[in-house]
């Protein structure tokens, strides 16, 4: 197996506390994983150690991807900002024209491709404060595509989202695996992710399981994941596990 | 007759013309800044900045008397020490920005006033706080237009990151960039206006042209470049009107600038034509899809 992600002992901390706990696994290359687990388990934690984002952070993580896209929460994106649909998107060609150069002819066409791609033809000129969450959703995924990532990350994709725009998203997705793309993907619909992913993680700030998705979300492990995110010790004293760097 | 009222002032007297140039040159400047001000939900946090120039040109004040270099560059020195002070007191600890901020101010503002009054007198405290939009000598002129250049040509460089670490400061990061350093190139444009504002308007009002008229455009338009272009028009607008009625009503300019800028405001307020008072009570029959 190629892998696309490696983890190898990663601890991320915030003021001290283990938001993500000597994890280590690997991620397929070109496959669709799921990171699942129960809120507080470190998801987004895992997603932000990955992009670089995390503020402190133990153990490795071997990524080989050139071109990370990353699909944040919607909580973390100014949704009343003056921006037009236009310009959200054509943001995803940053890594070619940077904060200072020049768009293309041909990313200007691609963006407007890229829209239409999401359904959201005619929608250009507006402003994002007009649309709703699924049609912002969908802005962020036409961002995605421009992108052109070997790695997609994706945080809670479909949270709020109705069934009509999750299955034309979806669509999408099934396109990057195509494509040969890893795709990552925090979710929360445990049926969803056994109808569509075929690698999953199981996470409650340690690992509880990582391989294919019918034997991680085993009724079993399912309970072991709660019980453990649940356990939260205020007065914990220094961890004594070893960080060991080897696999 | 309206070439009296509109033309003679400028013709007639130099130290007109000077505080017009001044005032036009600030406008542009600083109603460009505004709109990220506001954007960036720092409105506040900007009074703050103003305020904070204060102990700094009164220690230049103290070393160099009235001089407006040795005050510009203490103010400009004492803005971006609190910008960068209060920025890292946030990042470093718990604390919000905005609470930091205030912090710093405080202690600037008390410091300030403590200082002039080793030396100079309640006038030299009002000129200092209020500014003296018609006392504008050629030195002055050159520092505020060439911030006004150094302004506009920052903003541009600066553009693009700027908004988007705005809107959506995650994606930056992840695209590698550093957001924070084009938030501390924004602060120090924000300081060096309102270190240019700051003998034609005080340190008190010069937030006025700066925001009054960012704040009134967003009442008419929906994007950060549209914004602009409708804020600085709005501002030397202001800045002429509010000099020609000062000079006829025999009224201090500065705070008739800002008062005309704010009358600007109010009347977005009312007439904008989104999310103004008027688009809230009229109720056109709604749209078909």
């Amino acid at each position: 197996m190629n892998a696309a992600l490696k983890l190898v002992d990663l601890t991320v901390s915030y003021d001290r506390h283990p938001a993500v706990h000597h994890v280590s696994a690997e991620i397929p290359a070109g496959e669709m994983t799921a990171i699942v687990g129960p809120n507080g388990a470190g998801k987004s934690t895992l997603l932000k150690a990955l992009l670089g984002l995390a503020p402190h952070i133990e153990g490795r993580i071997e990524c080989p991807a050139k071109r990370i896209a990353y699909l944040p929460q919607q909580a973390e994106v100014d949704r009343s900002f003056p921006i037009s649909v236009f310009d959200t998107v054509l943001l995803g060609r940053w890594s070619r024209f940077g904060g200072f150069g020049e768009a293309k002819p041909v990313d200007i066409h691609d963006a407007q491709h890229a829209i239409a791609a999401v359904g959201l033809a005619g929608f250009e000129r507006r402003p994002i404060d007009t649309l709703s969450v699924g049609q912002f959703q969908r802005v962020l995924f036409a961002r995605l595509l421009l992108q052109d990532a070997d790695l997609v990350l994706l945080d809670e994709p479909f949270a709020a989202i109705d069934a009509k725009t999750v299955a034309d998203l979806m669509a999408l997705i099934q396109r990057w695996r195509a494509e040969k793309r890893t795709v990552v993907c925090v979710l929360h619909d445990l049926d969803q992710v056994r109808r569509e992913f075929p690698n999953s993680l199981l996470l409650a700030r340690e690992l509880v399981d990582a391989g294919p998705t019918l034997r991680v979300l085993s009724a079993e492990n399912l309970l072991r994941a709660r019980a453990m995110a649940e356990a939260w010790d205020e007065h914990a004293g220094a961890c004594d596990v070893p960080v060991r760097l080897s696999a | 007759m309206l070439y009296d009222i509109l033309i003679a002032p400028f013709a007639d007297f130099g130290f007109m013309r000077r505080a017009l140039v001044a005032s036009l040159a600030l406008s542009v400047g600083g109603a460009s800044i505004g709109v990220f001000l506001i954007l960036r939900r720092m409105s506040l946090m900007g009074d703050a900045l103003a305020h904070s120039l204060l102990p700094g040109a009164a220690l230049g004040f103290l070393l160099g008397g009235l001089s407006l270099p040795a005050m510009s560059l203490g103010g400009f020195v004492a803005g971006i020490a609190t910008a960068l002070v209060s920025a890292a007191v946030a990042r470093f600890t718990a604390m919000r920005e905005d609470a930091s901020f205030a912090a710093a101010y405080l202690t600037s503002l008390a410091l300030g006033v403590l200082i002039i009054s080793l030396k100079g007198s309640a006038v030299d405290l009002m000129n200092i706080l209020f500014g003296a939009i018609l006392a504008v000598d050629d030195t002055a002129l050159f520092l505020v237009v060439g911030a006004a250049t150094l302004t506009l040509v920052g903003l541009a460089a600066i553009y693009r990151p700027l908004v988007v670490e705005c809107f959506n400061p995650g994606f930056l990061a992840a695209m590698g960039v550093k957001g924070a350093l084009y938030h501390y190139l924004f602060l120090a444009l924000a300081v060096l206006n309102m270190v240019a504002a700051f003998q034609a308007l005080g340190t008190l009002m010069a937030l006025g042209l700066m925001l009054l008229p960012a704040v009134a455009s967003s009442f008419w338009a929906r994007e950060v470049w549209s914004m602009t272009l409708i804020a600085v028009p709005m501002a030397l607008l202001s800045s002429a009107i509010g000099l020609i009625v000062s000079f006829h009503a025999g009224l201090p300019s500065g705070p008739v600038i800002v008062l005309v800028a704010s009358l600007g405001f109010l009347g977005s307020l009312l007439f904008g034509i989104r999310a103004s008072v008027r688009a809230r009570l009229s109720h056109p029959a709604h749209l078909r899809g």
